[in-house]
């Protein structure tokens, strides 16, 4: 894998202020509350596939099983809310940190692999997470997930589609903000010469294992935190959101997108979040028409669409 | 995962013959009804939800063909959900926002239909669900209702038919899908309740290529005297051929997730002599011809391998059922005011079903007996009432 | 039906049962212990065999290109589902095997023309989601051509159950078993004698030297897909009377034969089928021993302690990784 370009200093924060604009803007032309589902999904999923782009895009490092930290962050808190009766804003710190905790435990066992053994081991943890999630009826109420109550600080309920959007698009802006920090401190230099060699990357006294763990943390605590709130916005929990198909999803939406690139990020996520709403209309054909645009996608644009645009425009990737 | 309709000209062809009538019948364009559906057509519950989406699609077109409901044609909205329940969630709120659909029709799994109704509540819209879970109408919820006969009463028939026959030490071996764990559940309430010790408990998943290894287990417990597998779809035929490869000559029950004839296409001679209940719709030749079943289940089984060529199935029935429910109960308010429409349904009496006699009241929003269940027998790659 | 012997005698259970084997090995004397031991390595051989097959594409490919092909599994299901078609019109046994393994390594061959070789220049990730697609459009077809029952495929020499010390074999498992082992054969010389076969091999060692020396590596790679295609369909159309074929039956045994190849380590087809029948083996001792409902999951905590342990696998090249 190639490393990705240098960016320009991001002093210039106007595309992030333009697209929160944007996002401030959207709801007068949102027609009705299916509208703000759609728009909440392609903001998760942009905020997860940034999550994951760190991982993939920056650190070189694939993850095949990244839904896992989704999926047990949404049950982390659904079962600490639903259960124990803990009041949602420290179940969803709780989740997140104990998802961190496992990340990093499991980071530091299995981030000295590299390439497919990689992916190998990340895929089958995801799927073990799974198959507990699926298996453990009594905590997790089994194959058909568990509800989740209403989201609430001190008395204040957080709840229907316009609210929630209010509080997944700044998440969103956050994510961009954050990722965008954090790829042009050191920290992210360093990042991005471990993803051009490692052996390199050392002798410049870069710590490599310390930081593919860091950026290991990094991702799943985001990608957990997600998934709480998600659960409670959905009102209930399933097996799915941790499963295969979903990891899966996610580093499509990265490397559709291009990796390395946040924007990148969160234009794969919206293509492939609204695809499946598109293609509801072809009947049958869906299945055939998103994995169409998955091969003709990776095809024509191997980079992904944001670095082959912005390299036909002359401008660099962010 | 989408929108879904038909396939094939000769949909096409009826489609035109009723717009064509309608356009006849109608001297203006009159708004369509619009019922909204949700249904597992792929995934491991696409063997309910393809016959289901084939059912409502039959009768709205035959309606249409008649006149419409009300004067007015009805248009069904139907979406995919992958047998994912997140998926049935989403497209809930597609039909009650986007599409404004008058009534929900659908929710092929437990799973599916307990994460939509939250919005159907929400939206006070009356949401009548095809699937089997016993927390589907228990405890009763205001706007939502249930055709489909629940896994708690299919453990109970078959416990009541081995318990007569003196079979009272089991060995259960469920499937890891939603159905089958609820299955299980319900079934180890059922054999307290009925007297019959589960020796074993093992479980499969549903892709499995192979069960010899649970069945060996099972195989080695001592006093078992029948097994009862509760699945749907294709795994209950592996199981069954592997039970026969085994050797294993204990008689095996099987529950409703059986009820189509691609379970005996699939197990082919293993199938032979397994008992499973089922609505009467398996077997209307062998009903009582004074049976008011009858007549109703001849009519669709004719209809639907007519339209489809497809292997009967109970789902579809339960399709049928809840959309004559839901349309008699239309016809009864005059409108499809929703909350008019949920007060006749739940006043439902004396329906003849595919799934049997339906009498629903504020308490119970099945309205189907246990006897509704008949125990059915496979012989010579038939269906036998086994009674 | 398989077998037409439908009896009617109404002794056993409540009505007849399906053909036995002879009854008098099944007595539950001597060591049930053993039988049911025994048992569990006939389950575990059985379905090893198909993801041996399996895993043997993936490595296949791999070695000729580098690419995981999270296609593989869509192969082994197009083999199960067009024999079972053709059988269904009334072709005969063989002819169905026959024409079923060929269609698919001719699909395998369009997927490497139009999918696989455009892309031959891009990142490692970009052709891992150009397999997944193709997967999608495989199992999208299958879907709206083929429907979405189950299909069932009449076993090769009958359904009879062997029996053996106590344990019951089934025909289709010794064919599925001995089909394997004849293939595997047949590769390990494929690959030693024949250019086609060396090609490949030296394509997997250094692709530039292969280009350099007049190896024409843009065949290597569609012949790779031929070959790991008609491997996979070969593998779908031995388990399919056992297991039944269905338009999504790829996606397990796709991710199961990635996994039996991780253990055996990717690229070496001895460890495909040591990694296949290994896989096999632990998820029916896990069925049988332990707990049913963890099977799938023992299997992939054991390739996580082989990762973390020899990543390479176990009869992988030992380097300490690498794409």
């Amino acid at each position: 894998m190639r490393a990705p370009p240098l960016p320009r200093a991001l002093s210039s924060r106007a595309p992030t202020l333009l697209f929160a604009a944007a996002l401030v803007a959207l709801p007068l032309v949102l027609p009705n509350a299916y509208y703000f589902d759609v728009a909440i999904r392609i903001a998760v999923n942009a905020t997860l596939a940034i999550a994951l782009n760190l991982l993939i895009g920056y650190a070189g490092q694939i993850s095949l099983g990244h839904a896992a930290f989704f999926g047990l962050g949404a049950y982390g808190s659904a079962i600490l809310v639903g259960a124990f009766g803990w009041p949602p804003l420290a179940a969803l710190l709780a989740s997140a940190a104990a998802v961190g905790a496992l990340a990093y435990l499991v980071g530091r066992a299995i981030l000295r692999l590299e390439g497919h053994y990689l992916a190998m081991a990340t895929l089958g943890l995801g799927v073990v997470a799974s198959i507990a999630l699926s298996n453990e009826v009594a905590l997790t109420g089994g194959p058909d997930g568990m509800a989740v109550p209403d989201f609430s600080v001190f008395g204040w309920r957080l709840a229907g589609e316009r609210s929630w959007y209010w509080a997944f698009a700044a998440l969103l802006v956050a994510a961009i903000l954050i990722a965008g920090n954090l790829v042009d401190s050191p920290a992210g230099r360093a990042l991005r010469a471990l993803h051009g060699s490692q052996t390199a990357a050392r002798t410049l006294g870069v710590d490599a294992a310390s930081f593919k763990t860091r950026v290991f943390v990094l991702s799943a605590v985001a990608a957990a935190f997600v998934g709480s709130l998600y659960g409670h916005y959905e009102g209930f929990v399933t097996p799915g959101l941790a499963a295969f198909p979903k990891s899966v999803q996610l580093v499509t939406m990265v490397v559709v997108g291009g990796m390395a690139s946040i924007w990148g990020s969160v234009l794969g996520a919206a293509l492939l979040s609204l695809a499946p709403e598109l293609l509801a209309r072809f009947e049958g054909y869906e299945t055939i028409g998103y994995g169409a645009i998955l091969v003709a996608t990776m095809i024509f644009l191997p980079r992904g669409i944001a670095p082959s645009l912005a390299a036909r425009f002359g401008r660099k990737a962010a | 995962m989408g929108r879904l309709s038909r396939a094939g000209s000769a949909w096409r062809a009826s489609l035109a013959a009723a717009a064509l009538i309608l356009a006849g019948c109608a001297a203006h364009a009159a708004e369509p009804i619009k019922i909204g559906s949700v249904l597992s057509a792929t995934g491991p519950a696409a063997y309910l939800g393809d016959p289901e989406l084939k059912t409502l699609q039959i009768y709205v077109d035959r309606i249409n063909a008649e006149g419409g409901l009300l004067g007015r044609p009805i248009k069904l909205v139907a979406y995919d959900d992958g047998s994912e329940a997140a998926q049935a969630n989403g497209f809930a709120k597609r039909l009650i926002e986007d599409d404004r659909v008058d009534a929900l029709i659908g929710g092929s799994t437990t799973g599916s239909t307990m994460a939509m109704y939250p919005l159907a509540e929400r939206a006070e819209i009356p949401f009548v669900s095809l699937a089997a879970g016993v927390v589907i109408s228990e405890p009763v919820k205001k706007w939502l209702f249930k055709v489909a006969h629940s896994d708690r009463m299919a453990a109970e028939r078959v416990f009541a038919d081995a318990t007569k026959r003196g079979l009272t030490k089991i060995a259960l071996l469920s499937e890891t899908s939603g159905f089958g764990q609820s299955g299980r559940k319900e079934t180890l309430v059922a054999a307290a309740k009925a007297g019959v010790a589960i020796l074993a408990d093992e479980t499969y998943g549903p892709k499995d290529a192979d069960v010899t290894a649970q069945l060996a287990k099972i195989r080695g417990v001592d006093g078992v005297q029948a097994i009862f597998v509760f699945g749907m779809g294709e795994g209950p035929a592996v199981v069954a051929k592997d039970i026969a490869q085994l050797g294993i000559t204990l008689p095996v029950y099987q529950s409703h997730g059986v009820a189509s004839a691609e379970f005996i296409r699939l197990a082919g001679a293993a199938a032979e002599g397994e008992r499973f209940p089922a609505a009467a719709i398996l077997i209307p030749e062998q009903l009582d011809p004074a049976d008011p079943q009858r007549a109703v289940l001849s009519d669709y089984v004719a209809l639907f391998v007519a339209k489809t060529g497809g292997d009967v199935s109970t789902f579809g029935g339960h399709a049928r059922d809840a959309f004559f429910i839901w349309k008699a109960a239309v016809e009864r308010a005059g409108s499809v005011d929703k909350a008019k429409v949920r007060d006749e349904i739940e006043k439902t009496t004396g329906f003849v079903g595919t799934g049997g006699l339906v009498s629903m009241s504020p308490q119970d929003h099945l309205g189907l007996s246990a006897s509704a269940f008949r125990m059915i027998e496979i012989r010579d790659g038939k269906w036998r009432l086994a009674d | 039906m398989a077998n037409g012997g439908w009896r009617t005698d109404l002794s056993s259970g409540f009505g007849a049962r399906a053909p036995k084997p002879d009854s008098a090995f099944f007595r539950r004397d001597g060591n049930p212990a053993v039988s049911q031991f025994l048992q569990l390595i006939f389950a575990g051989v059985t379905v090893g065999a198909t993801y041996a097959l399996s895993a043997l594409g993936f490595s296949i490919i791999y070695n000729a290109s580098g690419v995981i092909n999270f296609a593989q599994g869509e192969f082994i299901m197009l083999g199960g589902m067009i024999a079972a078609s053709l059988a269904a019109t009334g072709a005969p046994l063989p002819l169905a095997v026959v024409g079923a393994v060929a269609a698919t390594a001719l699909i395998g061959f369009i997927v490497a023309k139009l999918a696989i070789a455009p892309a031959r220049e891009a990142d490692a990730t970009a052709l891992v989601i150009i397999t997944i697609g193709v997967s999608m459009v495989l199992r999208g077809g299958v879907e709206t051509t083929l429907g979405k029952g189950g299909r069932a495929l009449p076993p090769f020499s009958g359904d009879k159950p062997i029996a053996f010390a106590g344990a019951a074999v089934l025909p289709q498992s010794l064919w599925a078993l001995a089909t394997t082992l004849v293939v595997v054969a047949a590769l390990a010389l494929f690959f030693a004698r024949t250019r086609l076969g060396k090609g490949i091999l030296a394509t997997a060692h250094n692709r530039l030297a292969a280009e350099l020396v007049g190896i024409d590596t843009r065949r290597v790679l569609s012949m790779s897909f031929v070959l790991s295609a008609g491997l996979g369909a070969l593998g779908g159309v031995l388990i399919a009377p056992i297991a039944n074929a269905s338009y999504d039956a790829g996606v397990m045994l796709g991710l199961k034969g990635f996994v039996a190849a991780a253990i055996g380590g990717l690229g070496s087809g001895v460890g495909a089928v040591v990694g296949g029948l290994a896989l096999g083996l632990m998820e029916s001792m896990t069925a049988g021993y332990f707990s049913s409902a963890y099977k799938d999951a023992v299997a992939i905590v054991v390739v996580l302690v082989i990762l973390l342990v020899r990543p390479s696998g176990l009869f992988g090249a030992a380097r300490g990784g690498g794409t």
